[in-house]
């Protein structure tokens, strides 16, 4: 059985083709769609087993990282996103797709906001993988990503419970508690600042001429995600 | 903004004022320099509701603007009446305001009533204490431009913002004078930029039609025959005086850039020199399209968008032959950023501001474009203060044979993207004149909008593919009028002004028509293929407009409702008279090297390290987003941040083929001599491709020149220089130009004296890599590796950095070596196929001794050389060895168990094995068994990160 996978595509989103490619190589079978054609029900949500926010910057990242992208969803598709999230398919929203899950507030209650430096930045990272239900990082250890991102200081409200199952070994942003990626309580949607899609070959690994690189820590990611809706009923 | 119940019936007037509540930094370095302190920055929006939406409507849908975890808001009708000073900071009107236009946006999905709001995005600086008024000024130029901002403060009774629209005045019939210095005059006034003859030209051809030219006319014509658009310089004829002796060069670009192409005849040349971007074969089934362009003068006068604006022109040129962006690179030259402020002219940014906003506008742009910024340099000299140079690169793959390029008889003109504004009016004219004049011009500044050149993107490869154009131009420089002119030039073309879409009313005909509004790519479409092309279109959030048609008889016929404003016949148009100009050249007496008091090589070493040319660019790169795509194999940071010599790519998911692409650039040769400094710069554009992996033998060049006032023979003496080294290297090198671009009169006025430019040449290299698993980065990998030197040193210290930083002068610029590099170049490259080098750092800036030190920070280990073991030319002191910057050589590391297929392989070419790679990491290079040099790695790096 192929999963048909929805990545999200809409003005301003740029990651969507490597993220399709990543869904490809871990045996997904993904479409990439235009919001419009969700919003002109062309497609829809509920004839995939597999969603996926990729990167990006949404409508220019205008108001705030994924807002618009975020608003939209809210007031036009948030009853079939829900029931999409209620039948227990993953969803996936990686750096700009992060900001729009959290900004819908799947997360619980958190925020991205501009990195502690006011700065962009472009670099790998370590990260340390928390016990946690998260389906997306099963089997997953400590592992190099590379992040991307201008507005990725994760705020959590101290008295809230969220999920966290990736943060920081180095904290490059001033998020919270080192906090990299966020999930709900069962596991199933994830949203991450690191870029798994841009770790699906030993190539893609600064080091790779240094002989790192052998585990490709995003491939394993996308396959957990493909391996989990091909184990659904 | 005040409000009474009635305003709110018609449609108020509100602030919504948006502060953050999560403990922000701020970063406000520049304000605490001027002793300021921020109490915070808020968002503003100021918002005019439709007619039909109330207060109530708009308070329901204002959480849509804020992310209220961390933001509160407030409405306000007036100034809050808070006892703190603030300044709020708002785009001008007309100029492009990005986050109003989205906030609108968001505030109509929330609420259907408010269908047709219109909003300003702005920003609030609170501050502490009392803001003195002398600093104010300062204040606004840190915050924004008095370009494109309009500027507020709390306790100043501002004073109402200009009307949204200007005036749009009818088209105008021009009555041409007769006398010669009233035709100069005219092209001053009108902002023609054209000389005596053209002004002629201009006359004699209206007196035989027997009429006035119109305002629209005129300009079409000043417009097409700019420097930017037909490159009048390089076409030129010159009168060429070499020590007396008087030639005659029958053009530049024919002669010299396009004619050793044409001789070395590569089959894998696509395209070159006919369209937007020059293109080579990628595999059997892609092609490869690259362009690099400059925007010198609009950074000058507002660096972030100038920049961001030079990205986005460039990645439409290559949209606009077919292809998708892949890669973006950018070399930037800045005054030195240690300038102090005093010594800045006035209405010039401090070299420092000019950086970070460059930086900022490229990254912004790039980034949002999802496109990565994978190369360029940035360098810094004290002749670029008043003009710094912004050169900006896209590259792109598209399938074979996927890019139409005729338009036929009724084929649609489509404007498609961005709407038109009175945005950057005679850019292209200004390209002929230098900076000043240009400078009262708010108009000439142009703000980008990366994410409807990203809906473009999106849905150019769905047209092509369809099939569903006939030729595809972008909207640069000179607008509409380029575009279509060009596109128009062997049909004929009529077009109605009036359907143009606007971003605001009032435009007058002929700034429609000049306009340089962003974002805009013009397509010949066939009639039957419209309906589908609106349909994708609408699918991407495109807008796409019928402007005009194709249609035959050679004439550029412009409307604007029942009037005809333009009637131009295209075979006078597209041929401006060609210009006689003179050029002189004087070959430089040798200057004797002349040391000063050296200091000793270790210290020389570590100045170099920190010369901010030479200084780690980590800080930038970092802001650019030089991995999205997945693609980049080689990227600009090596091992422990160290320089990649150049980026390699992987463009396609399915094969192992990738793409190289490097630069080669250094003003301080041409200083001594322009015709050395072509060939050193295709020397070490080829030295970086082959650094990486890429193949000698197959790639390509493009040229970028920046020259200053070339009205004055000695400085077209100099360009003269250059483009003659640039043919010589291309046939010496056996490398074919593809493209390229000049960007002349980069020069400003200081009381009666005209300052140009260093002469600078970019050389950009494009070139393919077999197999990406091959590609080598520079970052020292094993210790107990050989360390070979490859290339022939030689006493050339003239023009290096080294005889810079120590203060010393003369000297012989680096001689080039085809015969023997060429040779070197291929054997390396196929040692690299066989996979036996480990690192490998071509010897550029600060020669041996920073080559050495950069790969040891970046694999953060150390180094141990022996100079006598150098192949040199001549006897050499020690500090040629370490710092001569020589051409045509590398250092590469082997291991110990590849060495000798290594050395087999190299053969004949000058190579020597100079040293290893050590565990301790130090840098320590010895002569006759005794250091002449010897640094921890830790000291080397703190310098060279200027820590």
């Amino acid at each position: 059985m192929t999963v048909r996978t929805l990545v999200l595509s809409a003005p301003g989103v740029n990651c969507d083709p490597e993220t399709a490619e990543a869904i490809r190589l871990a045996g997904g079978s993904p479409e990439i769609v235009h919001l419009n054609l969700l919003l002109d029900g062309k497609r829809r949500l509920d004839d995939y087993g597999l969603l996926v926010l990729a990167g990006g910057f949404s409508y220019g990242d205008h108001l705030g990282a994924g807002a618009v992208l975020a608003a939209t969803l809210r007031y036009r598709l948030l009853d079939d996103l829900l029931r999409f999230i209620e039948s227990g398919r993953p969803v996936l929203g990686i750096c700009n797709g992060f900001q729009v899950l959290a900004r819908l507030g799947l997360l619980g209650r958190v925020s991205l906001v501009p990195n502690i430096d006011h700065r962009f930045i472009c670099r790998w990272v370590p990260l340390r993988v928390e016990a946690s239900p998260c389906l997306f990082l099963r089997g997953l250890d400590d592992l190099d990503l590379p992040i991307a991102h201008g507005e990725g200081r994760v705020i959590a409200a101290p008295e809230e419970i969220i999920h966290v199952p990736l943060r920081y070994r180095r904290n490059p942003n001033g998020s919270d508690a080192d906090i990299a990626g966020v999930c709900n309580a069962s596991g199933t949607v994830l949203g991450l600042m690191p870029h798994p899609e841009r770790y699906v070959s030993r190539y893609q690994h600064p080091r790779w001429q240094r002989g790192e690189g052998h585990h490709p820590a995003g491939l394993t990611l996308f396959r957990n995600a493909v391996r989990y809706v091909e184990g659904q009923p | 903004m005040q409000q009474t119940a009635e305003d709110q019936q018609i449609g108020a007037d509100l602030c919504v004022e948006i502060r953050p509540h999560w403990p922000q930094s701020l970063a406000a370095d520049d304000l605490t320099r001027l002793s300021l302190d921020l109490a915070g920055i808020s968002r503003l929006i100021d918002i005019m509701l439709p007619p039909d939406a109330d207060r109530a409507d708009l308070l329901r849908a204002l959480p849509v603007l804020t992310d209220p975890l961390v933001e509160e808001w407030t409405v306000s009708d007036s100034v809050p009446g808070s006892p703190l000073v603030s300044l709020d900071v708002f785009p001008h009107p007309g100029v492009t305001d990005r986050e109003g236009e989205t906030a609108a946006r968001a505030l109509s999905l929330a609420s259907p009533q408010l269908e047709g709001v219109s909003c300003r995005a702005g920003k609030r600086y609170h501050f502490a204490g009392a803001v003195p008024d002398a600093v104010r000024p300062s204040v606004e130029r840190l915050v924004g431009n008095p370009l494109i901002h309009r500027f507020i403060w709390s306790d100043v009774v501002a004073a109402q913002p200009p009307a949204e629209q200007g005036q749009r005045i009818p088209t105008q019939t021009i009555p041409l004078p007769e006398r010669e210095d009233e035709l100069m005059r005219m092209s001053r006034e009108h902002g023609l930029a054209l000389d005596l003859a053209e002004m002629q030209a201009i006359a004699t051809h209206f007196a035989a039609l027997g009429r006035r030219p119109t305002d629209v006319e005129l300009q079409s014509i000043a417009q097409t025959w700019s420097e930017h658009c037909s490159h009048k310089t390089f076409k030129a004829d010159i009168e060429m005086a070499v020590s007396g002796r008087r030639e005659t060069i029958h053009g530049l670009l024919s002669g010299y850039i396009m004619a050793p192409t044409a001789a070395l005849a590569k089959p894998w040349v696509r395209s070159a020199f006919t369209d937007n971007a020059g293109v080579i074969a990628f595999d059997d089934e892609h092609d490869l399209a690259f362009k690099v362009e400059t925007h010198n003068h609009p950074s000058a006068l507002e660096p972030f968008g100038g920049a961001h604006t030079g990205v986005g022109g460039v990645i439409r040129d290559v949209l606009a032959v077919s292809a998708e962006p892949i890669a973006n690179t950018d070399v930037l030259c800045f005054g030195l950023p240690e300038t102090p402020e005093a010594a800045v002219p006035d209405g010039i940014h401090h070299p420092a501001v000019m950086c970070r906003e460059v930086v900022h506008g490229i990254a912004d742009y790039g980034n949002n474009m999802g496109i990565p910024t994978v190369g360029g340099a940035i360098l810094f000299h004290p002749g670029y203060l008043s003009n710094p140079l912004v050169y900006c690169g896209t590259l792109g793959i598209a399938p074979r044979d996927s890019h139409p390029t005729s338009p036929e008889l009724g084929d649609a003109v489509v404007v498609l993207g961005g709407r038109t504004g009175r945005d950057g009016l005679h850019g292209a004219t200004m390209s002929s004149g230098t900076l000043d004049r240009a400078a009262v011009e708010g108009t000439v500044v142009q703000i980008g909008d990366p994410i409807v050149e990203k809906t473009l993107r999106d849905v150019l490869p769905h047209l092509r593919d369809e099939r569903l154009y006939h030729a595809i131009t972008d909207c640069g420089a000179g607008g509409l009028c380029s575009a279509v002119g060009e596109m128009g030039q062997r049909i004929g073309v009529e077009v109605f002004l009036d359907r143009v879409p606007l971003k605001y009313p009032g435009l007058s005909a002929w700034e429609v028509w000049l306009s340089e509004a962003q974002e805009r790519i013009v397509l010949a479409v066939p009639r039957v293929a419209l309906p589908r092309l609106q349909a994708l279109c609408r699918l991407y959030d495109v807008e796409a407009t019928v402007i005009g048609t194709f249609r035959d008889g050679g004439r550029l016929l412009l409307r604007d409702g029942a009037e005809t404003v333009g009637d131009l016949a295209m075979s006078f148009l597209h041929a401006p008279p060609r210009r006689t100009l003179a050029a002189s050249w004087e070959p430089p007496a040798a200057v004797p090297y002349k040391a000063g008091t050296p200091d000793d090589a270790t210290t020389a070493l570590l100045s170099l390290l920190r010369h901010p040319s030479i200084a780690s660019k980590e800080e930038v790169i970092r802001r650019y987003d030089h991995e999205v795509g997945g693609g980049t194999i080689v990227k600009p940071l090596a091992g422990d941040a160290g320089p990649s010599d150049g980026a390699v790519l992987k463009p396609l998911p399915y094969s192992r083929r990738g793409v190289a692409v490097a630069h080669g650039i250094n003003p301080l040769y041409g200083e001594i001599d322009p015709h050395a400094m072509a060939l050193l710069a295709v020397d070490e554009a080829l030295r970086n491709i082959v650094a990486v992996g890429g193949d000698p033998d197959y790639t390509a060049l493009l040229d970028n020149f920046c020259w200053g006032d070339v009205s004055d023979s000695a400085e077209l003496g100099r360009l003269v220089r250059a483009a003659q080294g640039c043919r010589d290297a291309a046939l010496a090198y056996g490398v074919p130009f593809i493209s390229g671009k000049d960007s002349l009169y980069n020069s400003s006025t200081h009381g009666a004296t005209v300052v140009s430019i260093p002469g600078t040449l970019l050389i950009s290299a494009v070139s393919v890599v077999p197999d990406v698993r091959r590609a080598v980065s520079m970052d020292l990998k094993q210790a107990g590796n050989v360390i070979y030197l490859l290339g022939l040193s030689a006493d050339e210290l003239g023009g290096s950095h080294y005889l810079w930083t120590q203060g010393n002068s003369g000297g012989r610029v680096p001689r080039v070596r085809p015969a023997e590099t060429v040779p070197l170049l291929r054997r390396l490259a196929a040692a690299m196929c066989d996979g036996l080098v480990r690192s490998c750092h071509d010897l550029s800036e600060g020669g041996l001794a920073v080559a050495a030190a950069e790969m040891a920070i970046a694999g953060r280990l150390g180094l141990r050389l022996d100079l006598d073991r150098m192949p040199a030319a001549d006897p050499l002191a020690a500090e040629a060895l370490l710092f001569a910057e020589s051409s045509g050589r590398f250092l590469v590391e082997v291991a110990p168990e590849d060495a000798a297929r290594f050395e087999s392989l190299l053969g004949d070419v000058p190579h020597a094995a100079v040293g290893a790679v050590t565990a301790d990491p130090r840098l320590m290079i010895e002569r006759a068994g005794a250091p002449v040099l010897d640094l921890p790695i830790a000291a080397a790096a703190a310098a060279w990160r200027r820590l």
